[in-house]
């Protein structure tokens, strides 16, 4: 005889499996437009870093002793690795995805016990490891535009076809760059600086970082499906634009203004694709605004003041060391008690 | 140099003399943590631990030598307590799988010799010589006392029965 | 009165109502059964005391076993007919163990009991309409079974200021309270008004769920030119949890570990006070109740007004049995209710609804792991963190569990409803809790032992003590005697 089962004997329309295959169609329209802009190099690194994910993750269960199915059924691992070849450079070579892809299931989920017990965003885990182990390949980006045709593609992949060529800096990167050489930031912006590309996402950058727009709809799908709430992307833009316009006024021609800042380089894709990945974000609203505002915060501080031009990898990473102790303290008011937990007083009257 | 030998000789005796002063002051006669696990413990001494009575596994707990899993008429809940008393982790995993028992009399074959209900350290048995004993269940702490000394095997320690009252839901099944 | 404000609550769900099933289909009554299993513990609280002997002839309406202690209920014989048996019968509940049940041969012939009635009930003293709700033994039919008379002079005590009839009925599938309100409104408008005046209450509200407008439109119609109010509440599940009613329709919570009293307030459920107006105009106890039966599994979804007592199967039969494999059956609503096999149980006065099914229905899969997607926070009424408590348990650390807070949760499911890895939340608290109190319980009884030990120590102590004094004495006096002889002896001698 089975058990007798505990109530609800009901249940919503919902699995993991479900929300993972929302999120991944939330980020098709991106990830197409990706492919169509950077062509089949993009697409070659998308198939390497979802395979390389899903063998890696099998191979582990399998040394671990357990099933093997449910665990890759339940879609993580292949948007784990969709994100990490979102915020690749799209002509990587193939070694650098595989490495990533495997770095991200294996060091960054696996090892710490599966899904839901990893401490830090594998996807973000995965591109840090890889930029601070292969600075060179990681910022070598190119512009889009540039079709190569698929064997050529392949040549990029696989072979050892030099970028050198064809190579082009994200706007943060060369912002930098131009800002160590004492250019400001008036001149060095001029020509990179068209918000309406950055939208449409026609420069420099990762599949993931182009299409600002379509990321923004993809994110404002989760939210009306209720995969995701406003607290950490709203925060998380705040975070970055706030300090933004603030810099700005006082300095336009050290400080990047906010429009900038936001559509560029991987904010938009972090703040509604990284950032709210539940398993390292905080349990409450409140305690994910907070989280959001962080990582807005440092993404920022890092792109300012840091070695890095590009800083939302850093600051999620930052930020998911965080949760616990916002966790910690911030606690939903218990009904009956007040915010410390001690009991309502007992009173009649309005 | 002089005054460095000096000085340390009269800070060591100052303190010295202060340790001294204070141990016979502070004094403690016995350790109290005996005392307090012995508060703990049920104290119906009955040796089931393989300690003499309540006392002596109090001791033993208190050295260390003894597990706080120890005594079986406190069940879990005694654990716990002795857990969080000593300090230590509770490994409870031994414990939940005993199931908690009574002693029961098989009227049939209570031939009312009294044995039982003079061991009884908790005065669980109710009855007189020549009639027919029965166990006061709330008071029972499952000793095994008595069933060690009755001659007609008519005292048996039983599991207590699920009730409505006491059924309480499992913990769900893993599966992962 | 539609303008009455109300206040937020916070989470909740919105499970599919699936209500159409048997909304639309009038309560109807149940063929007599042959044989009735009348448990006596039917309520909160101590079971009642049978007070009928087997063999004995009963009238409908008759005490079959009186109250016993200060929370308990009174059980009467829902026919006339002869008790065949005093025994133990299996319990319409999850754990299938049987209960103290009275069995009752009905005779076909229905006839009650001479019972004395009140024609003007509006003018009785508050303490003699709680009285007669006693004598009823009537619970709360909402499903939570607490004694109605104790909750009225608790409250009557504390003073009420506001009295909330709960027709919320948040349950998917059941329409029993839907029903009873379109349809006996007035009796319903009654009993609230004894009530009231069991309480002397101020204010009077009714709240009701937007997804049944008929029986809103019935109750207004019903209420017209009295002192209660009707308020339509927005559908949400679980707005018919009693701490959930208050807060909406007030917005005011009750302490932690406290009562409604406590904030004065008292909340019946709608189908309660039709049983107050039954009691006190007819002087008829609590023998029926309207049960809903339903589920994608049942043939005609129906409601019916079923006898205390009967079995499940005679109310599945009546509606015409399965249509489809059921998969589970289930006594109440699907979000609270609880599993059952046997289809012998009896309908007892907490019964609001007898469920069969369908696999499709329950929806249940394989448990996966928490991804922390705070879900189950955000649908948390009570404002807990289910993930957390169930982390704790699932670890074995039940005070931490206590510490997040695991007393205050009310075991609503709505936690488990929304988790996408279906993980059984509420079934981790559930058995915290069982587990606390069975160790609450453990520790109370070691105290009691240890006190009995204690004292058994002490008098064996005694008794040696005195023996020894008594043993001393003796020596003592047989001393005092052989000096005295030897004296007598030596005066004699001497002289």
């Amino acid at each position: 005889m089975t058990p007798i089962a505990h109530s609800p004997h009901a249940h919503a329309p919902i699995s993991i499996s479900k929300v993972m295959t929302t999120v991944m169609l939330a980020l098709t329209p991106a990830t197409l437009l990706g492919f169509w802009l950077y062509g089949w190099p993009a697409i070659n690194l998308w198939v390497i870093c979802i395979l390389a994910a899903i063998l890696g993750e099998a191979f582990v269960l399998r040394l671990q002793q357990r099933a093997i199915k449910p665990a890759l059924m339940d879609g993580s691992g292949i948007l784990t690795a969709w994100l990490l070849a979102l915020s690749l450079p799209p002509f990587s070579p193939w070694w650098i995805a595989v490495l990533g892809s495997l770095f991200a299931v294996i060091i960054g989920k696996q090892v710490f016990g599966g899904l839901g017990q990893n401490v830090f965003n594998p996807a973000m885990a995965a591109r840090v490891m890889l930029l601070i182990s292969f600075p060179l390949e990681m910022t070598t980006w190119v512009a889009p535009a540039l079709h190569p045709g698929f064997v050529e593609s392949l040549h990029l992949t696989f072979g050892s076809q030099s970028l050198d060529g064809m190579a082009s800096a994200s706007l943060l990167g060369h912002a930098k760059t131009e800002f160590t050489r004492g250019i400001g930031l008036d001149q060095s912006l001029t020509g990179y600086y068209a918000p309406l590309d950055m939208l449409w996402g026609s420069r420099a950058g990762s599949a993931g970082e182009t299409a600002a727009l379509l990321l923004l709809a993809g994110g404002v799908f989760l939210i009306w499906r209720r995969i995701i709430t406003w607290h950490i992307p709203v925060a998380m833009l705040l975070g970055v634009a706030l300090p933004a316009l603030l810099f700005s006024l006082i300095d336009p021609n050290h400080y990047a203004g906010p429009l900038v800042h936001l559509l560029s380089g991987g904010v938009i894709l972090g703040a509604f694709f990284i950032a709210t990945d539940p398993v390292t974000s905080p349990n409450t609203a409140l305690g994910q605004f907070i989280f959001g505002l962080g990582c807005g915060l440092l993404t920022w501080i890092i792109r300012t003041w840091g070695g890095y031009p590009e800083g939302v990898a850093f600051a999620v990473l930052l930020m998911n060391t965080a949760t616990p102790l916002i966790d910690q303290y911030i606690k939903p008011r218990i009904y009956g008690r007040d915010r410390r937990g001690a009991a309502l007083p007992a009173k009649k009257g309005v | 140099m002089l005054i460095a030998i000096i000085s340390l000789t009269v800070l060591g005796s100052t303190l010295g003399l202060l340790l001294g002063y204070a141990a016979r002051r502070l004094a403690v006669e016995g350790n109290p943590l005996v005392a307090e696990i012995q508060a703990i413990l049920p104290g119906s001494q009955c040796g089931q631990c393989g300690f003499p009575g309540c006392a002596g596994a109090a001791q033993a707990l208190a050295d260390g030598t003894a597990p706080v899993t120890l005594c079986p008429p406190g069940g879990r809940a005694l654990v716990q307590a002795l857990a969080a008393k000593l300090g230590v982790e509770a490994d409870l995993s031994g414990v939940q799988d005993s199931v908690p028992m009574v002693a029961e009399v098989k009227e049939e074959i209570c031939i009312g010799c009294t044995r039982c209900f003079k061991i009884c350290p908790t005065d669980a048995i109710l009855g007189a010589a020549q009639q027919i004993h029965s166990v006061f269940r709330e008071a029972c702490t499952a000793c095994g006392k008595c069933e060690e000394v009755c001659p007609t095997e008519s005292v048996k320690l039983q599991p207590i029965p699920v009730t409505l009252q006491s059924w309480h839901w499992k913990k769900p099944q893993e599966a992962v | 009165m539609l303008g009455l404000k109300l206040f937020k609550l916070r989470g909740g769900v919105h499970p599919e109502g699936r209500k159409q099933l048997a909304a639309e289909h009038g309560i109807r009554s149940l063929p007599l059964p042959a044989e009735l299993f009348i448990p006596l513990q039917q309520h909160i609280g101590a079971p009642a005391t049978p007070v009928v002997k087997v063999g004995e002839r009963v009238l409908k309406g008759q005490l079959l076993a009186a109250a016993q202690g200060a929370v308990s209920a009174p059980v009467h014989a829902p026919t006339s007919g002869t008790i065949t048996a005093l025994g133990d019968h299996v319990a319409p509940h999850p754990s299938g163990l049987p209960v103290p049940t009275i069995t009752l041969t009905s005779d076909g012939a229905e006839q009650w009991l001479e019972a004395a009635g009140c024609a003007t009930p509006l003018e009785l003293a508050a303490e003699e309409i709680a009285a007669q709700v006693a004598a009823a033994g009537i619970v709360g039919l909402g499903g939570a079974t607490f004694p109605a008379a104790l909750k009225l002079n608790l409250s009557r005590n504390s003073g009420v200021q506001t009295l909330i009839l709960n027709g919320g009925e948040c349950e998917p599938y059941l329409t029993c309270d839907d029903r009873i309100m379109r349809e006996r409104a007035p009796q319903i408008v009654e009993g609230i008004q004894l009530i009231a005046r069991a309480v002397a209450a101020d204010e009077v509200l009714v709240g009701i769920e937007d997804n049944k407008p008929q029986a809103i439109a019935a109750m207004q119609a019903a209420a017209q030119g009295s002192s209660v109010q009707v308020v339509v509440m927005p559908s949400m599940y679980p707005m018919g949890s009693e701490k959930q009613i208050i807060q909406v329709l007030t917005g005011k919570e009750i302490p932690a570990g406290g009562r409604p009293a406590d904030i004065g307030v008292l909340v019946h459920n709608v189908a309660t006070a039709y049983a107050v107006q039954q009691a006190i105009r007819y002087g008829r106890p609590l023998i029926s109740r309207i049960v809903t039966v339903s589920g994608g599994a049942i043939k005609t979804a129906c409601n019916v007004e079923a006898l205390v007592g009967t079995p499940v199967q005679a109310l599945i039969d009546f509606a015409d049995g399965y249509a489809q494999p059921t998969a589970r059956l289930v006594l109440g609503g699907p979000m609270m209710g609880q599993q059952f096999t046997h289809t012998g149980v009896p309908v007892v006065k907490g019964t609001s609804g007898v469920l069969a099914l369908t696999a499709s229905e329950i929806g249940q899969a394989e448990p996966s792991p928490c991804i922390r997607c705070t879900t189950c926070v955000r649908a948390c009424p009570v404002g807990l963190l289910p993930l957390e408590m169930a982390a704790h348990i699932r670890a074995s650390d039940l005070t931490g569990a206590v510490a997040l807070g695991l007393k205050d949760c009310i075991a609503c499911g709505s936690c488990s409803y929304v988790c996408p890895a279906h993980i059984p939340l509420v079934h981790y608290f559930n058995y915290a809790k069982g587990d606390l109190a069975a160790q609450e319980r453990a520790k109370l009884k070691l105290e009691a032992t240890k006190k009995l030990a204690e004292d058994r120590t002490a008098r064996i102590a005694r008794i040696e003590r005195e023996r020894a004094e008594a043993a001393a004495r003796r020596k003592a006096a047989r001393e005092a005697k052989e000096r005295a002889a030897k004296a007598a002896a030596e005066s004699e001698g001497a002289a």
